[in-house]
C-alpha cells in the first residue's frame, strides 16, 4: 500500500470500517486501524465520526473522543500525525543490530536528513524505527510501506529508495 | 496419498504471466514427469507478489529457496538439480533483498537441515495452506473427530496433562493444568484465546505455523474449547502479520463450510466458532492480560493479578490463553497419545521446541528439534557452524523472558528444567548467536532500548527503571559510566523485579543481571579505561578517566 493522502471522504471511510468490524467496543481498534490504513494516520475528523457512530448508550456502548485518542497514541501502528507518502520502518532490535543494523540506520538518517519519527519537507518520506518484524534470518531488515528488504547493505540504500516515486 | 516432499510455487501475477509464468508451470510439470518425481512434488501458483524486477519467481518449499527471474528454459535444469538431486542452483537464486512479506518463509541461506523432529511444523510448507482438503489428507481434523466422538472433556485434559506439554509462549506453564483450572472455574460462558501476537525480537516461529498450517490452530482451539467448556474463541494476531491473517480468515471460512466450526460439530452437541482480531502494534499486548484488554478494545495495559485469566479473563469470564506453538502440539498428542509425546524430548520437558536461529552463523532460519538439544549442537549441526572467523561469545534467547547465555554454558541441555537450574531462560525460542565482535554493553543497550520503548508506563518501577537503566548503560557505552553505577543497576533491577506489575518489567532486568554476572570485566573496562574492548562502542570525545 502506498499511503494515500488524497481526500477520502472521512464519513464513508468510517462507515465502511464500522460495517466491516461491527459496532461493539471491541471493534474500536480494528476500525481505527482501517482508518489509519486509508489515510496513513487517524485524522481528527475521523475520530469525531467514529465516536458519533459508535457511541450508543442504549446499547451500553460509551465512547469518548479522548478514549479514541489514547488508543491511537498507544498503538504503534496507529498514528495521530500525518505521515509522508512512504513510511520507512527500520528494525532496531538486537538480531538486526548484531548483523550490521546500525550502519543502515545511520545511512538512512544521513541520506534523508531525518531523525526517528520525522517526515521530509516534501512529504515524501517518514522514517521510524520499529520492533522486530520477524524477518531476522535476513537482517538487517527494513520495511518501506508494505515492501520488505532483507540483507540490506549501506550501499543498497540509495538503490532501494529510488524505487519510490 | 503419497507424502509430498516438496512444493513449488510459481508467481502468477500479470507481470509474471507476461514474462512466461504459464510456460514455466508447464515445463515444471513435464520435467517432474521426466524425473519420475511428479507424485512427490506439488506445483502451485502464488499471486500477490509485490512489484519487483525479478519475476517470474519460483519458490521451492520446504526450504523456501527463492529463484528469480526464471526462464522456461531454466526449468529442466532446476528440477534436475534442486528437486531431483537436492542441490540449490546458485546461479538462479533471487537476490535476497527482493523477498517480500508475501513469501512467508524466509531463509538467509540454503540447504537442508539434519535430524529435525517436526510436530509443530509437520505440515507447514508441505501442504497448501489455503486448501482445507490438503490439511484433512494429512490427518487434519482427525483429532477433533476423535475427541468429540470418543472422549469426555475430562479425558482430553487428562491426556494433555499426562503428555507433559508446557506452554511455549515463554512461561512454560503446564497446558493441561491451565485447562483444568478453566474447566473448574465458575460460570457457563468461557473463552479460548490463541496468543498469536508473537513480537519477541528474533522470534517468527508462530508466523510459520499460522501462514503454513492455519487449520492446525483452528482444530486445536476447537479441542481446547471442548475441553474447557467454551463455545467461542479468539485469535489475537500481531498487526503486522497480514498474510497470516488472510490465511486464517480463509481457513476459518473453509472450516465452517466443512462443519468443523459452527453448530453441532461432527453431529454432536458441541458448538464452537472463532473470531480473529488483529493487534495494532504494541509488544506488551503479548502479555496475556494486556492482550485481553486490547481484545476488549482498550489500551493494552496489563491487569493486576490476581484474579488470573483462568477465572476472570475476557469480559471477566474464565479464559484460557494459549500460544500458537503450544496449540499446534495438541492434535498430534490426541492422535498419538501422551506416551508417544513423552518419548520425545527430556523427561521434565517432553516434546520439541521450535527455534529461530540467527546471528553470526552460517545458516539462519527455523528449526524444530527435541527438547534437550544443546546450544553447541544447534550451532554446529543446525546452524552449520559459526561464520568463518567467528567464535561463539554468547547467545541471546530473545525478548522479555530471554537470557544471555555465555559460551561456557553451551553444553547445557535446552529444556525448561536444565535451563531453570542453570539460571537461564529459554524465552520464546529465539537464538541470537553472537561472536567475539559483539560488545556486551552495546547488546544490552539495544535490549534496554527495546524495553524502555515497549514499557506501557502503567507502573513506575518499570517505566522509570527501564529508562534509568538504559541511561546508565548508554553512559557506560560512551566511556562515561562510573563503577558505583553498576550497583545502582542492580538496585534498580531488584526493585523492578519486586514491584513491576507484569512480566515485562519483571524480566527486563535479565540482560543487566546476565551482563554483570558473566561479563563484568568487559563492562568495567568501558568504565576504567574508557575504551570498548571489541571496538564497537563509540566513545564520547572527552573521556574522564577514573
Ligand atoms: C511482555 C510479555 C510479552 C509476551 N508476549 C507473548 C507473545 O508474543 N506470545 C505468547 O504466546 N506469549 C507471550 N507472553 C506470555 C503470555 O503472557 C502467556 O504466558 C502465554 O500466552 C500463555 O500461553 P502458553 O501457556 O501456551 O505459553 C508474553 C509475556 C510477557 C510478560
Ligand atoms: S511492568 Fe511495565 S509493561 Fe508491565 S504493566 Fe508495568 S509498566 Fe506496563
Amino acid at each position: 500500500m502506498t499511503v494515500q493522502t488524497i481526500d477520502h471522504d472521512v464519513v464513508s471511510v468510517v462507515q465502511a470500517a464500522i460495517e466491516k468490524h461491527g459496532k461493539n467496543r471491541d471493534a474500536m481498534i480494528p476500525v481505527l486501524s482501517e482508518i489509519n490504513h486509508v489515510f496513513g494516520y487517524v485524522p481528527r475528523e475521523a475520530i469525531r465520526e467514529v465516536r458519533k457512530q459508535l457511541h450508543d448508550p442504549a446499547r451500553q456502548v460509551h465512547i469518548a473522543e479522548s478514549q479514541l485518542y489514547t488508543l491511537t497514541s498507544f498503538y504503534d501502528m496507529l498514528s495521530t500525525k500525518p505521515r509522508g507518502r512512504h513510511v520507512i520502518k527500520f528494525c532496531e532490535n538486537a538480531p538486526c543490530h548484531v548483523v550490521g543494523g546500525k550502519a543502515i540506520w545511520d545511512g538512512l538518517r544521513e541520506k534523508l536528513s531525518l531523525e526517528n519519527g520525522e517526515t521530509t519537507p516534501d512529504n515524501k518520506w517518514t522514517l521510524v524505527t520499529t520492533s522486530c518484524l520477524g524477518l531476522c534470518s535476513v537482517g538487517p531488515v527494513l520495511l518501506i510501506d508494505d515492501d520488505m528488504y532483507g540483507n540490506v547493505t549501506p550501499e543498497q540504500i540509495s538503490e532501494i529508495l529510488e524505487h519510490y516515486e | 496419498m503419497i507424502k509430498k516432499r516438496a512444493m513449488v510455487l510459481v508467481s502468477n501475477d500479470p507481470e509474471s504471466i507476461r514474462l512466461g509464468a504459464n510456460e514455466i508451470v508447464q515445463h515444471l510439470n513435464e520435467a517432474l514427469v521426466t524425473y519420475g518425481i511428479q507424485d512427490e512434488v506439488d506445483v502451485s501458483t502464488v499471486s500477490d507478489i509485490n512489484h519487483s524486477n525479478i519475476l517470474p519467481l519460483v519458490v521451492v518449499y520446504p526450504e523456501a529457496v527463492v529463484y528469480g527471474p526464471v526462464k522456461a528454459s531454466d526449468v529442466r535444469y532446476l528440477v534436475e538439480e534442486h528437486l531431483y538431486k537436492g542441490r540449490v542452483v546458485d546461479d538462479l537464486l533471487a537476490p535476497p533483498k527482493m523477498l517480500t512479506g508475501q513469501i512467508g518463509w524466509l531463509r538467509g541461506h540454503k540447504g537442508y537441515n539434519p535430524a529435525e523432529h517436526r510436530i509443530v511444523l509437520e505440515r507447514a510448507g508441505r501442504i497448501d495452506p489455503d486448501n482445507i482438503e490438503e490439511y484433512i489428507t494429512a490427518n487434519g481434523y482427525e483429532a477433533l473427530g476423535k475427541v468429540l466422538s470418543e472422549m469426555t472433556p475430562e479425558s482430553v485434559i487428562e491426556v494433555v496433562e499426562k503428555s507433559g506439554l508446557q506452554g511455549r509462549g515463554g512461561a512454560g506453564f503446564p497446558t493441561g493444568r491451565k485447562w483444568k483450572f478453566v474447566r473448574a472455574a465458575q460460570g457457563s460462558k468461557k473463552y479460548i484465546v490463541c496468543n498469536a501476537d508473537e513480537s519477541e525480537p528474533g522470534t517468527f516461529k508462530d508466523r510459520i505455523v499460522l501462514e503454513g498450517d492455519p487449520h492446525v490452530i483452528i482444530e486445536s482451539m476447537a479441542i481446547a474449547a471442548y475441553a474447557i467448556g467454551a463455545d467461542e474463541g479468539y485469535i489475537y494476531i500481531r498487526g503486522e502479520y497480514g498474510l497470516a491473517y488472510r490465511r486464517l480468515e480463509k481457513a476459518i471460512l473453509q472450516a465452517r463450510e466443512f462443519g468443523f466450526l459452527g453448530k453441532n460439530i461432527f453431529g454432536t452437541e458441541f458448538n464452537f466458532d472463532i473470531h480473529i482480531h488483529a493487534g495494532a502494534g504494541a509488544y506488551v499486548c503479548g502479555e496475556e492480560t494486556a492482550l485481553l484488554e486490547s481484545l476488549e478494545g482498550k489500551r493494552g495495559e496489563p491487569r493486576s493479578r490476581p484474579p488470573y485469566p483462568v477465572t476472570k479473563g475476557l469480559w471477566n469470564k474464565p479464559t484460557s490463553v494459549n500460544n500458537v506453538e503450544t496449540l499446534a502440539n495438541i492434535p498430534a498428542i490426541i492422535r498419538n497419545g501422551a506416551e508417544w509425546y513423552r518419548s520425545i524430548g527430556t523427561p521434565s520437558s517432553p516434546g520439541t521446541k521450535v527455534y529461530t536461529i540467527m546471528g553470526n552463523v552460517n545458516f539462519s532460519g527455523v528449526i524444530e528439534v527435541p527438547m534437550g538439544v544443546t546450544l553447541r549442537e544447534v550451532i554446529n549441526i543446525y546452524a552449520k557452524g559459526m561464520k568463518p572467523g567467528s567464535t561463539l561469545k554468547l547467545a541471546q534467547t530473545g525478548g522479555s523472558s530471554g537470557s544471555i547465555i555465555p559460551a561456557v554454558l553451551q553444553d547445557t541441555p535446552m529444556d525448561f528444567e536444565s535451563f531453570r537450574k542453570a539460571g537461564v531462560s529459554l524465552g520464546s525460542g529465539a537464538l541470537l548467536i553472537c561472536d567475539q565482535n559483539t560488545c556486551i554493553v552495546d547488546l544490552v543497550k539495544v535490549l534496554l532500548q527495546f524495553f524502555r520503548f515497549e514499557s506501557c508506563g502503567k507502573c513506575t518501577p518499570c517505566r522509570v527503571g527501564t529508562q534509568r537503566s538504559y541511561e546508565i548503560v548508554d553512559r557506560i557505552s560512551k566511556g562515561q559510566g562510573k563503577l558505583e553505577e553498576l550497583d545502582t543497576l542492580l538496585e534498580l533491577a531488584a526493585e523492578m523485579e519486586r514491584a513491576s506489575n507484569c512480566g515485562l518489567g519483571q524480566t527486563a532486568t535479565v540482560p543487566i543481571r546476565d551482563m554483570l554476572k558473566h561479563f563484568r570485566t568487559e563492562v568495567e573496562a568501558h568504565i576504567r579505561s574508557g575504551s570498548c574492548p571489541t571496538g564497537v562502542c563509540e566513545m564520547a570525545q572527552e573521556v574522564e578517566k577514573i
